[in-house]
């Protein structure tokens, strides 16, 4: 089976994210795999272990944009491509999805292709859908759980109201989400292995395609508006008084 | 001379930094409030490796150099001391004196279940009545057959209650004209009959540690389990502390780290005076304490891990990281307890935690007092290192990972 994993690199989640200047900015804040990202290596690992064949995991980004990808060949892939372009940057989701298709076309023969449910930096959650549309694959979205058999491959989807089976042919496009269970840490020996790897870079060309144009822009971006919190110290002559000062305020402001 | 830490250290570091922070992390208060150790932990840590990260594949281990050892000790004891005390015991006083002092039999034997965290470790050298003059032990052993008889009592043994091996070191001569030429060293099963141990608790610190005592009655012991030679203890368990104050040292350098850390964090947003505790010269004061203890600490402990990886003798290195690092620590946490005013002083914050753990690492493994003998031995050219019938083999990567 041949299995592909998408992954992100994402500011760490416990990076302060501002726009300064006309710019999003994390400071100096450590790049790392998107967090939703490692159920789909997780998920991949977990295919293969049952079924043979090899994962291979696709990212896009800068030329050195690779600690993502060594986390996941840390957890155990099998290889890895790097999609770096300069005329990747700023695309939205679907010219994303247009790349990531034509590349996973590339790999050939790709069975499954596995995605976190979105990335936590731009929070879109859409680009599996739009890349199994590209490549005219179902989308199994949402999967906690996720078995192959033969030709087909049965999902059951977290969703608000529970859980939902369906099942699909393959090859087929899967996105993940937290009840799949924990990703694994990556190993020693795998972490020996990504430090060796060499991750080869397709660019566009590489690709055969020109960089798609993107139908989304981004006209404006801003900080969310700063909340003005005011302290107000209640005194009294006794826990009573307080106490009742206090709730003619809390109806006064209607709060309850 | 490169200072620069390789990819496979960094994401050694950040491997390990995540476990300790994800499962370890949000449980450790209360396991320390009840003084009882998390029941996964050190299994979790032989199923990822840890217990066995620098030992040779062909021994059971996962074929990482010394380095990696002061890593995951620096990221493990920046969460909680309990998981860096299990490092040291298991790898650093137990597998790698098996590593350097073992034959080949009893390293397939019991280096491989040890490497691959099928078994836990541990290194049992102290007793009721002597802990930093190791020649005066009283524990002995007495040859009958193909077996020694070994008899008496040792405390304050970390993981004494869980450990399924020990390398013991006990009286085989009371005749040598050098008490400490009477010793000698063994590899005890600790299921053998004769055997009781338990748990001391009520300890300053390191609650969710176990530390306990071991009894041994008659407890009889096969010869090939003898490590080294009769009257080679006292050597064999020099060794086991150069080891041991290694993995110490790189764990205090975690606790200074997580000291500054929180002081950071906390002297940002809290307020005194009409600014933040960070505008405060006092405050920054401490801080910049913190930050330069932290790296001197730890390119101390990342000298001797890379002495250890050139298979260079390093007792004298080791020493000034033990002590340094273990000192800095507590004066580490001390500042970050006052910079947290009450909240510090409170286990709603981590360090009290800190501190009471810190305390405990001037003591073990060589006191701080122990450590400047060492130093001014050295210094005084009254101490050389003399080869030893058996170094520690060098970092090979070819032969670790083959």
């Amino acid at each position: 089976m041949k299995i592909v994993a998408c992954i992100k690199q994402v500011p760490d989640s416990a990076a302060k994210v501002v726009f300064e200047d006309g710019r999003v900015s994390w400071g100096d804040a450590p790049l790392v795999i998107n967090p939703w990202d490692e159920y789909s290596v997780e998920a991949a690992l977990q295919a293969k272990e049952t079924h043979g064949g090899t994962v291979t995991v696709i990212s896009l980004g800068g030329e050195n944009d690779k600690e993502a990808i060594k986390h996941a060949l840390a957890m155990g892939a099998d290889d890895a491509i790097l999609i770096s372009d300069p005329a990747l940057r700023g695309l939205d989701t679907q010219s994303i999805a247009r790349v990531l298709a034509t590349a996973i076309q590339k790999v050939g023969e790709v069975d499954l292709a596995f995605f976190g449910r979105q990335a936590i930096d731009s929070d879109s959650g859409v680009t599996a859908s739009q890349t199994a549309r590209v490549l005219g694959w179902p989308a199994l979205t949402l999967a906690a759980v996720v078995s192959v058999e033969g030709n087909s491959i049965n999902v059951e989807r977290s969703i608000e109201e529970g859980r939902q089976s369906v099942s699909a042919n393959l090859p087929a496009v899967v996105s993940l989400v937290k009840d799949f269970g924990e990703p694994r840490y990556p190993s020693f020996m795998g972490i020996r292995k990504a430090a060796r790897a060499e991750v080869p870079t397709w660019s566009l060309s590489d690709l055969g395609m020109e960089a798609p144009a993107s139908v989304i822009s981004w006209p404006e971006v801003m900080n969310p508006p700063s909340r003005e919190v005011v302290c107000e110290m209640i005194t009294g002559d006794s826990p009573e008084a307080i106490a009742s000062t206090l709730v003619e305020k809390i109806l006064s402001e209607k709060v309850i | 001379m490169d200072f620069s830490l390789t990819e496979e250290h960094q994401m050694t570091e950040r491997m390990v930094q995540n476990f300790a922070l994800k499962e370890i992390q949000p449980i450790i208060k209360e396991y320390d409030r009840k003084q009882e150790p998390i029941p996964f932990a050190i299994n979790r840590m032989g199923e990822l490796g840890i217990l066995g990260i620098c030992f040779p594949i062909r021994y059971g281990g996962q074929g990482m150099d010394f380095i990696s050892l002061g890593l995951a000790c620096e990221n493990l004891e920046a969460v909680d001391t309990s998981l860096r005390v299990a490092m040291s015991v298991h790898v650093g006083l137990c597998a790698l004196t098996l590593l350097q002092w073992g034959t080949e039999e009893q390293k397939n034997k019991y280096l491989i279940p040890l490497a691959s965290g099928i078994k836990l470790g541990c290194g049992v050298f102290t007793e009721p009545g002597m802990g930093s003059d190791v020649s005066s032990m009283v524990t002995s052993a007495k040859k009958d057959g193909n077996s020694y008889i070994i008899n008496g009592e040792k405390m304050w043994i970390s993981l004494a209650s869980k450990a399924d091996l020990a390398l013991v070191t006990v009286r085989t001569s009371k005749n040598e004209k050098k008490s400490s030429n009477g010793l000698t060293t063994f590899i005890v099963e600790l299921d053998s009959p004769g055997i009781t141990r338990g748990d001391i608790h009520g300890k300053l610190g390191v609650r969710a540690g176990s530390t306990g005592w071991i009894n041994f009655q008659d407890v009889r012991v096969p010869v090939e389990n003898r490590i080294g030679q009769e009257g080679e203890g006292f050597k064999i368990t020099m060794s086991a502390f150069d080891h041991g104050r290694y993995t110490v040292a790189a764990g205090a350098a975690g606790i200074i780290r997580s000291s500054m850390e929180a002081s950071v964090k906390y002297a940002k947003v809290r307020t005194s005076f009409g600014k933040p505790l960070s505008e405060h010269q006092l405050i920054k004061e401490k801080i910049a304490r913190m930050s330069q203890d932290y790296d001197i600490s730890r390119l101390l402990y990342l000298r001797a891990g890379w002495l250890k990886n050139k298979g260079i003798r390093n007792t004298l290195e080791t020493s000034f990281a033990k002590k340094y690092a273990t000192e800095a620590s507590f004066q580490a946490v001390n500042d970050a307890i006052q910079i947290h005013g009450a909240y510090g002083y409170s286990d709603e914050y981590d360090l009290e935690r800190f501190m009471r753990n810190a305390r405990g690492a001037m003591i073990y493994e060589g006191s701080s007092e122990i450590q400047i003998l060492i130093q001014s031995g050295y210094a005084l050219g009254e101490r050389k290192d003399k080869p030893l019938r058996c170094e520690l083999p060098a970092y090979d990567p070819e032969f670790w990972q083959s």
